[in-house]
């Protein structure tokens, strides 16, 4: 007996010590938004020259959407180095996350991947007393579809191919449908393990928009955030997805363009009907994005976008992700920040960095409009 | 229990029980206060737990267009809003199963090891080594899992659906990566390991020595005194044991969430990727859930709640069927 109580006494410790050990460990992986250094953007870091600080003070706090975490981080970074005395803190939860943040008057923005509901702009109306949440397109991106599979190093699809992939309705590579958009390509006779994202997720939605907008008698479900068809399998984020797709032989799968290029992962070129096959790239979905129309009314500039384009070189399967503000009423401590900040994101200079970090500017017509619209807050 | 032949204290009441009277001095009644304190704090905050769970469990419950028990799906923010239990109820009870099978008779045996066969010299180390796996973070398990036990678990699959796909479980009818609610049932094995075996190592430490000394001397070998005198004795411990590590295996969440490949399908097809367990799905969905999103995951809470509750309670009746055995955990 003696003997247990004193083992007991030493595992206790032992484990103490583990999980202490433990903890110090974690706390030092406890993400850093405001500047740290995103993979492959050393370099760019230098203080921009033409941000104006007018107004800009203390501290500002937002929250949203993580598909712009990579260019949130270089654009705080260079924000705070022009800025001094001014902190800007996003927290790259999620766009869900972020309206719930912006809605309570918690941050001072919120980034969304989706444009504001309307009962989520009813809600901020609470919030923004003389005025309610707007939507500023602020980044573009290309969703890539990447792929992994031995002895391939290029290939092409169209949307009732991927559709079709993604529902599972085509199991093996060396599909009919698959060669006949890549002749002379070495298909082998494997099963396609098609890889979607396995929480809610704005990239999903986008691409279950791209799908039901181009193949709409191949994919017949409803553009959610939530992975809608039954088959296939899940992993956690667009890391977890792209991981999943660089490990396993044979699979497919969709993430922002950044995580393939820090993957190494091969990406699908997309047949959309015009010349020549699309590749995934900034400049291609800028070119998409320019076909977009402006819905929303008022200030707001939610964005309608038009993924059946044909045009030459553009990349339809893009994602915009907003901004989201009050267009009037915003609190008084952080409205000279914002203002700031946003003219900064909107200005050509902030544009041009989100081409280093994978994004896609906004196309310069629309552009104009959320300068004006980032002038006229209040 | 405080022995009746003491003649200082009043005979025991009707019930059966007596209870020490307070002396009537401060310590007393300050140590009465704060353990009578201490226990109604614990009610407290378990019915207001339940409270704050039904509450919202019952908004979300009153505008789902699904059937809230049979349901397959998880859309809370669709229109309409449809959200269902069946497939989270059946992963979480699956792969919880599937731990129990494995983990329980390899901790029973280490237990047993380390109680009646090993050198003392080694069982020490070997009985830390199993306590420090309860130090692991979980999300450590999970990466660990998805990273090692994934990869090498595909031959496994194989040779299974190979060999044991006659059984229906093991045949394997979908490709994928062995992302499945089987690989999640072997990673919740080793997590409930070392709680299982630590306390069935106590239970049978405490068997009467007479019994076994008794056992031997009628000749029986090592082995016969193990199943004729320290089994029967532990068994009660040892289901104990494994309740509190199924509670474990229930609750488990971010390795859970790291391993598997969540669909909202059933399929007793374990080796195939998909399912999904409660706090999996928690887990995955309240990063994007809005408000009511977030009513119908405390709802999945709910149910999660009651089948712990259960699994407890069920516990305790076991046991106290068998008290007559138990020295240690009654």
């Amino acid at each position: 007996m003696k003997l247990q109580r004193k083992n007991r006494l030493r595992a206790t410790a032992l484990g103490a010590l583990a999980v202490s050990g433990a903890l110090v460990l974690t706390a030092c992986g406890s993400d850093n938004n405001s500047g740290g250094d995103t993979g492959g953007n050393g370099g760019q870091t230098k203080a921009a020259s033409n941000v104006k600080c007018d107004g800009a003070k203390g501290q500002l706090r937002a929250s949203g959407s993580s598909a712009q975490k990579n260019a949130m981080d270089l654009w705080v970074k260079d924000y705070m180095a022009a800025c001094s005395g001014v902190e800007i803190n996003y927290n790259s939860s999620s766009s869900g996350e972020g309206i719930v943040a912006f809605n309570q008057g918690t941050v001072g923005f919120a980034g969304s991947d989706s444009a504001l509901k309307p009962e989520e702009i009813a809600d901020s109306k609470k919030i923004c007393k003389t005025g309610q949440g707007i939507n500023l397109p602020m980044v573009g991106g290309p969703i890539a579809v990447g792929f992994h599979l031995d002895g391939v190093d290029s290939l092409t699809l169209d949307a009732p191919t991927l559709a079709k992939i993604f529902d599972t309705k085509i199991k093996k590579w060396n599909d009919q449908a698959i060669a006949k958009l890549n002749p002379g390509a070495k298909l082998p006779d494997k099963a396609i393990q098609p890889f979607h994202r396995s929480e809610d997720s704005g990239t999903t939605q986008n691409l279950g928009k791209y799908l039901a907008a181009t193949a709409p008698s191949d994919w017949k479900y409803e553009a959610e955030k939530k992975w809608p068809a039954p088959g296939g399998q899940a992993a956690s984020g667009s890391s977890g997805v792209a991981s999943q797709v660089k490990a396993v032989d044979g699979s497919i799968g969709y993430f922002e363009l950044s995580f393939a290029a820090s993957q190494k992962i091969t990406t699908v070129d997309i047949n959309t009907g015009g010349a020549a096959p699309v590749k995934a790239s900034s400049e291609n979905a800028s070119k998409a994005i320019a076909a977009a129309k402006i819905k929303g009314t008022g200030k707001d500039l939610a964005l309608d976008l038009d993924y059946t384009t044909k045009a030459e070189g553009a990349y339809p399967l893009v994602l915009v992700t907003y901004e989201v503000v009050c267009d009037t009423g915003n609190k008084a401590d952080t409205l000279g920040t914002v203002k700031s900040f946003l003219t900064y994101t909107a200005s050509d200079e902030g544009q041009q960095l989100l081409t280093e970090a994978g994004y896609a500017p906004i196309p310069e017509a629309i552009n104009a409009k959320v300068r004006e619209t980032v002038a006229s807050l209040s | 229990m405080v022995s009746t032949t003491q003649t200082e204290i009043p005979p025991a009441r009707p019930g059966g029980r007596s209870r020490p009277r307070p002396t009537g001095r401060l310590g007393d009644k300050i140590f009465l206060g704060l353990s009578q304190g201490s226990g109604i704090l614990l009610l407290v905050l378990m019915a207001s737990i339940a409270v704050f769970l039904s509450y919202r469990a019952a908004i979300a419950i009153s505008k789902d267009e699904g059937n809230f028990f049979t349901t397959f799906d998880w859309n809370p923010a669709g229109s309409p809003p449809v959200f269902g239990i069946a497939v989270l109820l059946f992963g979480t009870v699956v792969s919880s199963i599937i731990a129990m099978v494995i983990a329980v008779p390899i901790a029973v045996g280490i237990a047993l090891f380390i109680s009646h066969y090993a050198p003392r010299r080694l069982a020490a180390p070997i009985a830390y080594v199993v306590d420090l796996l309860a130090a692991v973070p979980s999300i450590v398990y999970g990466i660990w899992g998805a990273l090692v036990l994934v990869p090498y678990l595909e031959g496994l699959n194989l040779w299974l659906d190979q060999f044991f796909g006659w059984t229906y479980i093991f045949e394997k009818t979908e490709v994928g990566v062995a992302r499945s609610l089987f690989t999640v049932g072997i990673l919740l094995a080793i997590m409930i390991l070392p709680i299982v075996t630590s306390v069935s190592r106590e239970v049978f430490l405490q068997v009467p020595k007479m019994n076994e000394e008794a056992a031997l001397a009628l000749g029986a070998t090592r082995w016969e005194v193990i199943r004729l005198s320290v089994l029967p004795f532990g068994r009660s411990g040892v289901i104990s044991a494994s309740m509190l590590g199924l509670g474990r295996a229930l609750g488990e969440t971010m390795a859970v969430a790291t391993v598997l490949s969540p669909s909202f399908l059933i399929s007793l097809h374990v080796l195939n990727p998909g399912g999904g367990t409660f706090a999996q799905n928690i887990a995955a969905k309240f990063g994007e859930a809005d408000a009511f999103g977030r009513d119908a995951l405390i709802a999945s809470g709910l149910v999660l709640f009651v089948l712990t509750l259960l699994v407890n309670g069920a516990a305790r009746l076991i046991i106290a069927r068998r008290k007559e055995y138990s020295g240690a955990n009654a």
